[in-house]
């Protein structure tokens, strides 16, 4: 089925998200939609989807123009797509979530689970998907989660499979196997759209690449281009994705993690005898797929977490048994991997973020009443060096894109005198421009001769920015090696794999 | 920073603007579907409040003249003679409003000038509680709880400040503070409470103030039976000694009104809670509990700790009421000295959208119907058609895309209470 897209407008309000876009996808293509965050390619895809009703342009199938009232429309038409978050019921058997929707039944009312998981059976035998159609969803991996995602679209005879951002869950070996997977749909007929910003992997599948930049189309460009032309095409000038920094001037191990492990309610060991140190001036990564202890790594080092177990130093200072704010008084600086829920109050301005963390006595107040002048100072001063793309200090924090909003909470952790900087997915989401900020900035701090605790499950990133990398696997650290480890080797690790 | 992106050219879109531009991308809200619904609330425009509230006085017009004899005889012949039913409803209306109008504001057959403006006093004097008890459930709210314990607090602010006021004997206007000390601080206690619970055990703060609600009324009616509160002169009925002359809130304009200094008690507490909430670090961090908790915690804030202070204060303006109930008369009083102002607080705080100058207008507004029911009466209408209005307004104010349907309005904006005093605040401090 071909599908063409004709100058798409959308608009919210004052702002135009899609320009006037033309887009054809051929039968069995793989068609990748690269851009920033915000570029616009997620609204593009839910105006195609039917979720959003274009202001302009027509949408053709095998050029017949057709309208989408809804996802039920797309999806009747043989448009299917894979959130980023899978729209599955954990609890549920993958053959009782495929058939969800459109339930096959035997004489009007009797349900035909039979009939669903031959199906299930069918769709994953004939593109090597290895699901069991009575697995319970909730026990499998993320990558097959979305390969269940995949069949639930095939199930209802998608010709067209949009897929966005598909690997940011997925470690490399599951990328890999949907890269085949990809290319087997494409084989038998099935067009996809591939939304990313992942310029490796477009270059890896792609049949043609569609750049997207502030809702307007800039270019076409094949597979063969090179990473770095597709990054300023993506972002409109020559960007340098490596991470450049000095070999690190080590200073004292500053900072100790001995046997820390984390209980949760019922007792299960959510962080397992983890065991680590890091010098001043050194950056230690954490590398692994999300969900395997990391969050709880950094919540249980900040004093978040209750069931904590062994001891975290900082500065010879033990932190288990602190109070967040005794963390923090110790030297912390923290960026937490969900800005938006917390490290950020959306509702509260740009000024009121930068001083969340130090709303009691100096320097953001006099006694009980707060120095709203000393305050916009600081905050100009903290626009003006972090570049935070802001209309002024009172504009709500909620209102900025994802980079200007990472770029207050540095601003904010970063303005106390540090001891240690702990960064959770401090890019994640972030265009490639305050990537690069971001990056820079957090070198800048490590060369101050301060510990720096990175955790990532982005590889290139922690390729780029660790001195030491630590892997973790189910709560455990799997093993601790250089900056140079090949990347076949830490993605072995990030399965679990120790040697 | 020498990394300024070309990208973002004048002629590009407003970079500061673009990721919130598609709400697919939005993560689902994290908030219980309750606060969802209170920030809507909260954030309504004065625009939409004053048209639910004409639009509530309309509907209550209509109800005025439905109900209106003169009007359902006329309009047995409304096809002969239109005029006279036309005629009927606008008296009935007029009246009615008019009466209103000259129990709460102004009457104008006064004989003297102090017949003229009394109603507006009695409109403040009525307002008094209304706008404090509204300011402790604002506040509440402002931290993301639901105090609905109103009447409990009150009772304890009343009850407390009762016992001090004819136990105690003390010269004049230190008797007058201990007891408005007394009774602030013990409903304050009884509403930290519910933080503590809450901060504790988990413990929902609406389930724990309504249950309170009931422990207050009992305890208090129980000990109005002993010698503790009981007017001997009684008999079994539960009933408070008068408070002394010297515990009583002296009269602020002379015999001729009943307005009392508890109601310049009322404006101080009005500009606390501006000062407390939009200036003070306190507020700051009531404001930062309530709109993200969590961020609020990882930058080092102690919300258990919030909850239980943000709970004491919430009650001791709760319990101000009570006081301004207790010592703002001459007699003594039952366990119904409540008379719906815990609740009505409620209404308040909503309509006053949480901030202090919206709260005290709409204590005002909510205080004139208390005032200028009476009058209604006398005009034929029953008063029960102001709390038909009261409800009404509230529904409007409550069911935003309601209102902006019947006078569409624009979708509303995400204004935060009291932001914009903050923001002037700010803008203050760049033309310094």
């Amino acid at each position: 089925m071909k599908l063409e897209l004709r100058g798409i407008t959308k608009r919210f309000g004052a702002l135009t998200a899609n320009d006037h876009i033309d887009l054809t996808i051929e039968p069995g293509e793989i068609h990748c939609l690269l851009g920033e965050n915000g570029a616009g390619k997620s609204t593009l895809m839910n105006v195609l989807y039917g979720l959003y009703k274009a202001d302009e342009g027509e949408i053709l199938l095998d050029d017949t123009v057709v309208h989408f009232s809804g996802p039920g429309d797309a999806l009747a038409a043989g448009i299917g797509m894979v959130h980023q978050h899978f729209m599955l019921i954990p609890v549920f058997t993958v053959a009782e979530n495929v058939m969800l929707g459109h339930e096959p039944v035997k004489g009007g009312i009797v349900l035909d689970l039979p009939a669903a998981r031959e199906l299930v059976r069918e769709i994953s035998e004939r593109f090597g998907f290895e699901i069991d159609p009575d697995d319970v969803v909730e026990n499998l991996p993320v990558g097959a989660q979305q390969r269940v995602e995949i069949i639930k679209a095939l199930a209802r005879d998608a010709k067209v499979l949009v897929l966005d951002e598909p690997t940011a869950v997925l470690t490399p070996q599951e990328t890999d196997e949907l890269m085949v997977i990809m290319k087997q749909l494409a084989a038998s007929g099935t067009s996809i759209v591939f939304i990313t910003h992942k310029l490796r992997e477009v270059r890896e599948v792609a049949d043609r690449i569609t750049v997207v930049r502030l809702g307007k189309i800039v270019a076409t460009a094949s597979p063969t281009a090179s990473t770095k032309e597709l990054a300023s095409l993506m972002v409109g000038r020559t960007v340098d994705l490596s991470v450049d920094k000095n070999p690190p001037k080590l200073g004292a191990e500053s900072f100790v993690v001995a046997g820390l492990t984390v209980l949760d309610a019922t007792g299960n060991r959510l962080l397992d005898d983890v065991t680590f140190t890091i010098r001043e001036g050194e950056v230690l990564a954490i590398a692994g797929v999300q969900g395997n202890g990391q969050t709880e790594l950094t919540e249980a080092i900040l004093g978040l977490r209750s069931g904590v177990r062994g001891s975290v130093t900082l500065d010879g200072k033990e932190l288990v048994g602190a109070s967040v704010r005794d963390s923090l008084d110790a030297g912390i600086g923290f960026v937490p991997e969900d800005r938006k829920k917390d490290g950020l109050v959306a509702e509260f301005s740009v000024a009121e973020n930068l001083m969340l963390d130090r709303s009691v006595g100096e320097p953001f107040a006099k006694g009980l009443t707060i120095k709203f002048d000393y305050l916009e100072d600081f905050a100009e001063k903290a626009i003006e060096e972090f570049d935070i793309r802001t209309q002024g200090t009172t504009t709500l924090a909620g209102r900025l894109s994802g980079g200007n909003q990472q770029k207050v909470v540095l601003a904010r952790e970063l303005s106390r005198e540090l001891r240690l900087l702990i960064a959770s997915q401090p890019t994640r989401g972030l265009d490639v421009g305050s990537i690069e900020f971001v990056h820079d900035r957090i070198i800048a701090t490590r060369d101050s001769g301060i510990p720096v605790l990175i955790v990532s499950t982005e590889l290139d990133e922690v390729l780029g920015l660790a001195d030491r990398i630590a892997v973790m696997y189910r709560g455990r650290i799997v093993g601790i090696v250089g900056p140079d480890t090949t990347r076949a080797r830490l993605g072995e690790m990030m399965a679990g794999i120790e040697s | 920073m020498s990394k300024k992106n070309p990208a973002a050219s004048p002629e590009a879109v407003d970079p500061v603007l673009d990721t919130t531009l598609d709400p697919a991308l939005e993560e689902p809200a994290e908030a219980s579907r309750w606060k969802v619904a209170l920030d809507e609330i909260l954030s309504g425009s004065p625009l939409r409040t004053i048209l639910a509230i004409i639009l509530a006085f309309v509907i209550g017009a209509v109800l005025i003249i439905l109900t209106n004899e003169d009007f359902i005889k006329a309009s047995g012949y409304i096809f002969s003679r239109p005029s006279d039913a036309w005629n009927a409803a606008r008296g009935a209306v007029g009246d009615s409003y008019g009466a209103l109008f000259r129990g709460s504001i102004l009457n104008f057959n006064g004989d003297n000038f102090t017949a003229v403006v009394r109603p507006f006093t009695e409109t403040l004097r009525l307002a008094g509680p209304l706008i404090v008890a509204g300011l402790g459930i604002a506040l509440s709210f402002r931290v993301g709880m639901f105090n609905i314990g109103g009447q409990g607090q009150l009772l304890f602010g009343a009850g407390f400040a009762a016992f001090v006021s004819f136990q105690l004997h003390l010269p004049f206007p230190l008797h007058l503070l201990v007891a408005i000390v007394v009774g602030i601080g013990a409903a304050a206690a009884f509403g930290s409470l519910v933080g503590f619970l809450k901060a504790k055990t988990g413990a929902h703060e609406v389930i724990v103030t309504i249950m309170l609600n009931y422990v207050a009324f009992y305890l208090l009616t129980y000990v109005m039976r002993t010698p503790i509160l009981q007017d001997p002169t009684a008999g079994g009925t539960p009933k408070t000694v008068a408070p002394d002359k010297s515990a009583q809130f002296p009269l602020l304009f002379g015999d001729g009104f009943a307005l009392h200094w508890g109601f310049i008690l009322v404006i101080g507490a009005t500009v606390f809670f501006w000062w407390l909430m939009e200036r003070s670090t306190l507020g700051y961090r009531f404001r930062a509990v309530g709109l993200n908790p969590s961020a609020a915690r990882t930058a080092g804030i102690n919300v258990d700790r919030v909850y239980i202070l943000a709970m004491a204060i919430s009650a001791a303006f709760v319990g101000l009421a009570g006081v301004n109930q207790a010592l703002g008369r001459t007699a003594g009083f039952t366990p119904n000295i409540d008379s719906g102002i815990g609740f009505d607080a409620i209404t308040v705080a909503l309509l006053g959208g949480s901030n202090a100058v919206g709260v005290f207008l709409a204590g005002i507004l909510f205080g004139a119907m208390k005032a200028g029911g009476p009058a209604m009466q006398v005009a034929d209408v029953a008063p029960e058609l102001l709390g038909v209005v009261q409800g009404l307004i509230v529904l409007f104010i409550a069911a935003p895309p309601l209102i902006r349907a019947i006078f569409r309005l624009p979708a509303a904006s995400t204004k935060i209470p009291g932001s914009r005093g903050r923001i002037r605040a700010l803008k203050k401090g760049v033309t310094k």
